[in-house]
């Protein structure tokens, strides 16, 4: 299974098996990640799921859809180049090893 | 001796966050969460959405896993009925007899369908969506019927439909009032999605209800008030929600259309508070007594909730918001705006992208957006802020409503 780094903004770390499919959003919630809300529960209806890839990471991600754009220009942290919202983002073998960060706040 | 637990009746969305906003406003001593379904906290919303469609794995509804409960060091009572609450001396008791004292209680009871009526009602192939098991009930029926009757105009047979036309069933819905999702959306809004709903090929009856079912040689049979019988593989009912009251009310607390409480979540009894689906609620941002079926109401007023067992009486203010998807439409509504008196426009109904701000004597009351979560947003923001905003400004594109709600 891909392996997917969360990191908090005080620096711990968590590695996660994430199963083919699921999005990175589900992976967070199912591994008891902190500060991962998911409000709407994966819907791209809140952006309370806000994480910043890591920039050498971003080319392998597809890209920002439209809506998920406009839903993170409504982020409680600042939005930064590498900002996605976790529920849009499906986990495969291509994403093994991705490290993404959690922002300080979601609401 | 030590203490008695808090305790926590209902684990669904309310609930576990009353749980969690417990801990986090730092209560250390025991806590107990009560569900009566055998699985583990999980999310109602995509059960009318893409689960139906897909083969989602029932786990994946799950709020947070096992291991997240006992971190918090909540004790889960799951597949457990309470039967009574007895006040007077501080204990609920359980359908089994057993009993459980508490010091402060929640009630996060939520609420559960309002059963169809009429002949034939009780039959097999009439199904609801609330629990995970009326979605997985529905779900593996669904593979073997190719024609679908749905009961309700509202969010849950709005999505429903759309997902059964995604699975290529013939879709028929009907709906007793004249427009669809009548109570949460314009009239405007209604029609938009009307035209949506047929332009997907469902059979949308307005103005029609059920009279009766019957079985026949394999088919369900639906009689209408308008027009020929409706021979169909199952049928959908969603037509609103009872809320959970009871057991409050056989306590003794004030319960009409759900557990009467105020604005800090409590009801007449200081040690029992309640929040979510199941509570008429004097809401500080409507400045009225409503009762709220959302996500938003539960997680909000649940806090609200936790913090008054706890003896902080912080107000339940928070701007309702909701949200439904419907194919590639994603409705989402902020505030209240039925009733206006002045509405706006922003965007082009034509490219299914827009927005409908309403206005009551001169405020902004509400919104709903159609594919536009910046407008959502940002009429989230201007509600809580209370910003004066006008309908011209709302209407003109070249405004950035999030600037707007900035400033």
């Amino acid at each position: 299974m891909p392996k997917i780094t969360y990191r908090q903004a005080d620096g711990r770390e968590d590695v996660v098996d994430v199963p083919d499919g699921w999005s990175l959003m589900e992976a967070a919630i199912q591994n008891d990640i902190a500060g991962i809300v998911a409000e709407c529960g994966g819907g791209c209806a809140c952006a309370t799921c806000h994480v910043y890839v890591d920039e050498a990471d971003l080319a392998r991600l597809p890209p920002v859809g439209s809506m998920e754009g406009d839903m993170l220009e409504c982020t409680a942290a600042e939005r930064r180049p590498n900002s996605r919202l976790s529920c849009q983002i499906r986990v495969s073998a291509a994403l093994d090893g991705l490290r993404v960060d959690i922002p300080e706040r979601q609401t | 001796m030590s203490a008695a637990p808090f305790v926590v009746i209902g684990a669904g969305q309310a609930g576990l966050q009353v749980c969690d906003s417990l801990r986090k406003l730092g209560y250390a001593g025991e806590l107990v969460l009560i569900g009566a379904e055998a699985t583990l906290p999980y999310q109602r919303p995509p059960l009318s959405k893409k689960f139906l469609a897909g083969d989602l794995e029932a786990e994946r509804l799950y709020f947070r896993p096992a291991t997240y409960y006992a971190k918090l060091d909540v004790t889960l009572l799951l597949d457990r009925e309470v039967h009574r609450i007895d006040r007077e001396h501080h204990a609920i008791e359980f359908t089994d007899g057993l009993r459980l004292a508490y010091a402060k209680l929640a009630l996060t009871t939520g609420a559960r369908v309002r059963p169809l009526q009429g002949p034939g009602a009780d039959c097999p192939d009439v199904f609801y969506v609330r629990t995970l098991d009326d979605g997985l009930r529905l779900r593996a029926r669904l593979r073997d019927v190719s024609h679908v009757t749905i009961v309700g105009g509202g969010f849950i047979g709005l999505e429903v439909a759309a997902m059964a036309r995604s699975l290529g069933k013939e879709v028929v819905l009907l709906e007793t009032l004249d427009r669809l999702m009548a109570r949460a959306v314009s009239p405007a809004v209604s029609a938009y999605f009307a035209d949506l709903h047929r332009a997907h090929g469902v059979d949308l009856r307005l103005a029609c209800g059920v009279r009766g079912l019957e079985t026949d040689a394999g088919t369900l049979r639906v009689s209408i008030s308008q027009g020929p019988d409706i021979d169909t593989g199952l049928l959908v009912a969603g037509i609103g929600v009872l809320p959970n009251a009871e057991l409050a009310v056989d306590a003794g607390l004030e319960g009409r259309d759900g557990i009467v409480v105020d604005v800090h979540a409590r009801t007449a009894d200081p040690d029992i508070v309640a929040a979510g689906d199941c509570t008429l609620h004097d809401n500080g941002f409507l400045a009225r007594q409503v009762r709220l079926e959302s996500v938003q109401n539960a997680v909000d007023q649940a806090k609200i909730a936790a913090a008054s067992m706890l003896g902080l009486a912080e107000p339940y203010v928070q701007v309702p918001w909701f949200w439904s998807d419907q194919y590639d439409a994603k409705l989402q509504m902020a505030g209240i705006g039925m009733p206006f008196d002045e509405c706006v426009l922003r965007g082009e109904r034509a490219s299914g992208s827009f927005s409908m701000f309403y206005f009551r004597a001169g405020r902004l009351v509400g919104a709903d957006s159609i594919n536009r979560p910046v407008d959502h947003m940002a009429c989230r923001k201007l509600l809580a802020q209370g910003t004066i905003v006008s309908p011209a400004e709302l209407g003109r594109e070249d405004i950035d409503l999030m600037q707007l709600a900035r400033t």
